[in-house]
């Protein structure tokens, strides 16, 4: 049923009347759709489904890595620092007791 | 006659000078606040930001305006020579003093919240900028 037409290997001489006679004749008389292309094309639409799951899932990848991350850690390594000096500033402040 | 006296002279001037060096960290570490300073943050002319520096609270006298601008300069050069140490940005250094400053705040004492209004220190902890301890 399906497989002659998606073999798609006819002569030009043949006429529409003689596809579609069954199976057995497509796979003796034609060389051009084997069974190998058939299991390719019948394989076909699962192939590009996956194919086409992986190129959005890659377009969300890349799309993620913007401006807004760098942002972030731009704040979290200065936090860290702030963080850090508490010892330091505490002493600072200890130190200069008149401007403080 | 003129000799001895010039060498007691000396003598002398070299004790003074040795008792003001011997004296003089004490009395520097020992100093606080200028009664001009307090006065001015008990009554709330200036305040605390969160950067780090002083700021005149509305609209003050000049004598004020001039002295937040001298002690936020003198911060400023202590900031960097801390920042140096630490091996900091200057901003970052101010900002970890600002996180003390703010806490060190007594209630009455102004202070300046991170949208820039000026708010009175009461109980509760002042807010401070992110990354404080």
């Amino acid at each position: 049923m399906t497989a002659c037409e998606l073999t798609g290997g006819f002569p030009a001489a043949t006429n529409p009347a003689m596809r579609c006679r069954g199976k057995m004749k497509l796979q003796q008389g034609q060389g051009f759709g084997g069974r190998a292309v058939r299991a390719v094309w019948k394989q076909g639409p699962v192939l590009m489904v996956a194919g086409a799951i992986g190129v959005l899932g890659g377009c969300v990848n890349l799309a993620a890595p913007d401006k807004p991350i760098v942002i972030e850690l731009n704040i979290n390594i200065r936090q860290e620092v702030v963080y850090r000096l508490d010892a330091e500033a505490a002493k600072t402040i200890e130190e200069n007791k008149d401007i403080f | 006659m003129t000799r001895l006296s010039i060498k007691g002279f000396k003598v002398a001037g070299m004790a003074v000078a040795a008792a003001l060096m011997a004296t003089g960290p004490v009395v520097v570490q020992a100093q606080g606040r200028s009664p001009e300073y307090a006065a001015a943050r008990a009554a709330g002319q200036i305040g605390e930001q969160q950067d780090g520096y002083l700021g005149v609270v509305g609209s003050q006298s000049q004598d004020i305006v001039k002295m937040v601008r001298d002690l936020n300069n003198k911060r400023r050069a202590v900031y960097t020579e801390g920042a140096a140490a630490a091996k900091s940005t200057v901003q970052e250094y101010a900002t970890a003093t600002a996180c003390r400053l703010l806490a060190d705040t007594k209630p009455g004492e102004k202070y300046q919240a991170p949208d820039g209004s000026w708010q009175t220190r009461g109980a509760a902890m002042p807010s401070r900028p992110a990354g404080c301890k």
